[in-house]
């Protein structure tokens, strides 16, 4: 029994019908896709429209009366006891400095690790493995009381407790790129006279700057958008970060400004987007890499 | 090359450059290991020494033995909790993943704009829980006849949206990436047998991102266990009858249990028990993982 395989060109029908699907779908993911954008833009003309025009129909585009322009924005940057651009300062620094420290401090103690293999770091290493897998709640009551003892409570203090807690995450990831430069690289280093800084700094970082931008994407992410670790670490009546803001915003509830809220969400998304827009491929490629977290 | 050495975690070294690192200990390794201890370590053991004691602060502490785990164990609340965390968990992991995988399918048909369309989706990701829970609970709120923390069936659906909109774009990279590993001559051969679309992807496409299902499925599932940001702002937990509240996870359980006084060694030890059934999934995983990697 044999069977005839015969290869055939698709027919002019056929290859019709294909491109007819394809269009379909094109249109039915641009749908879906305008779709899935919908809330961040209600929420935009929202935010330029006023109080009572958002409680009576938050779906309404703005008009007439309910248009307030940029009204909310400046209402939002100074109303409630907090100031918003406090908040959004802090924020902006914490999520740098500590993205910056963590990077630097991981990446070094990543290749001391690699590259020294006695059994001090092989147990570091697997202990920072294992940190991936505990749950904050484990450690939040403990984490807070340790930072408060050691006067990490501050937001100029903060990204110690970052680098602590995250180590995790970035000395794994460092580490696995480590294991794939070839050593004779920094053996020629060490031949030619440089040091282990000078190797480091000049030979070995610059080759790790794929697995920099992973771990800085990622770290940024959680750092920008943590709640529940600076909202336990922090001085709460001097320090806030935009989620502990907009979180406290909706705790006092009733007298809310609903409008200049909106107006604040938006700020918060703003640097996202854009950040998003500027490295949208380091940003998934990150992401991604992260993946193994779990 | 004859002294260089292969050890555990991977390391790969030689003493022309050993030795000099060592030494600089204070340098490279120190800084790190020293918050490490801060931010993980330390808090870590004495959490797990303090789920054995009743305490106010951490200086005053009184052993208890096993005592806050029975109590732990006898709280309707957190037994409660513990169901309705998996259940979240079970019913997004099936929606997030199924939806992950049709829109990683459809995008990787080769249709004009799929690039912008895999951006698009993508976005809501890149959102923080409380932001994130702060939109969706103004809009969906709008839309129902009464609020979310006034009927649980509400905050629970209100839930999956949120955590469908947040995660269908990130599962959905991890799809596309198993997607486009798919051997292109294995689904040729496919086609001049005459398998047709739905046979192909029955058979040939499924088994082979079967690694990408594995990482997608545990990802979701320890997300939804974890969950915390989102359960704080869409409902708090509420409604809450008898102190029971409907739809309160395990994260927010622990978190309240803290804010009580006389409650921080029982929440303590919840926290482990949280801390042993987050890792138990995590070990799962990696298991699953490795067996799948021994096949491929």
């Amino acid at each position: 029994m044999t069977r005839k395989v015969m290869m055939r060109r698709p027919s002019a029908a056929e290859e019709g019908r294909q491109t007819a699907g394809k269009t379909a779908l094109t249109v039915l993911f641009a749908c879906i896709s305008i779709l899935w954008m919908m809330p961040i833009v209600i929420v935009l003309y929202n935010s330029l429209k006023s109080n009572a025009a958002i409680n009576l129909d938050t779906f309404a585009l703005p008009a007439g009366d309910s248009f307030v322009g940029l009204r909310n924005y400046v209402n939002g940057m100074t109303f409630g006891n907090y100031p918003f651009y406090f908040s959004a300062g802090y924020s902006v620094y914490i999520t740098l400095v500590s993205t910056g420290l963590i990077l630097l401090c991981t990446s070094m103690a990543a290749w001391y690790i690699s590259r020294v293999g006695d059994l001090f770091s092989r147990a570091v290493y697997y202990l920072c493995v294992f940190s991936m897998v505990v749950p904050f709640q484990m450690v939040m009551f403990t984490l807070a009381g340790t930072a408060r003892d050691l006067h990490l409570d501050t937001p100029w203090t903060i990204p110690v407790v970052y680098l602590g807690f995250g180590a995790g995450l970035a000395v794994f990831m460092f580490v696995g790129f480590v294991k794939s430069i070839p050593i004779e690289i920094e053996e020629a280093a060490a031949i030619d006279g440089c040091g282990p800084l000078r190797t480091f700094f000049s030979v070995v970082l610059p080759m790790m700057k794929p697995t920099l931008i992973s771990v800085g994407v990622l770290e940024i992410m959680w750092v920008w958008n943590d709640y529940l670790l600076p909202y336990l670490v922090l001085d709460q009546t001097k320090y806030k970060t935009i989620p502990i803001h907009i979180q406290y915003l909706q705790g006092s509830y009733g007298s809310v400004d609903l409008g200049a809220t909106m107006a604040l969400i938006m700020l918060s998304l703003l640097p996202i987007i854009i950040f998003y827009l500027a490295c949208q491929k380091h940003i998934i490629k990150g992401v991604a890499a992260g993946a193994v977290k779990g | 090359m004859a002294m260089r050495q292969k050890q555990g975690a991977g390391a790969v070294t030689s003493p022309l450059i050993r030795r000099p690192i060592q030494r600089q200990f204070a340098i490279f390794l120190l800084p790190t290991f020293a918050c490490f201890c801060i931010g993980f370590l330390w808090p870590f053991l004495q959490g797990i020494y303090l789920s054995f004691h009743s305490f106010t602060t951490t200086r005053d502490t009184t052993f208890v033995g096993l005592g806050n785990y029975v109590k732990a164990f006898g709280d309707a609340g957190f037994r409660q909790a513990f169901l309705y965390t998996a259940l979240v968990a079970g019913v997004s992991l099936v929606l997030i993943n199924v939806l992950a995988f049709f829109v990683a399918y459809a995008l990787t048909r080769g249709i004009r704009g799929s690039n912008l369309f895999r951006g698009v989706f993508f976005v809501p990701n890149l959102i923080g829980g409380i932001v994130l829970g702060y939109i969706w609970k103004t809009l969906i709120d709008a839309v129902l006849p009464v609020s979310m923390s006034i009927r649980a069936e509400y905050g629970f659906w209100g839930m999956m949206v949120v955590l469908c909109w947040q995660q269908v774009g990130y599962m959905m990279i991890i799809y596309i990436a198993g997607l486009q590993a798919v051997p292109e001559d294995i689904l040729e051969a496919a086609r001049i047998d005459g398998a047709n679309g739905w046979k192909t992807l029955w058979h040939i496409t499924l088994p082979n991102v079967m690694p990408s299902i594995t990482i997608c499925v545990f990802l979701t599932l320890t997300n939804g266990f974890k969950l915390y940001d989102q359960n704080l702002v869409l409902t708090n937990g509420a409604p809450i009858r008898r102190g029971i509240g409907a739809t309160e996870m395990m994260a927010l359980n622990i978190a309240k249990s803290f804010s009580t006084a006389n409650q921080r060694g029982v929440a303590q030890a919840k926290a482990v028990l949280f801390f042993i059934l987050v890792t138990a999934i995590s070990l799962i995983q990696l298991n699953a993982t490795r067996r799948k990697e021994v096949q491929q």
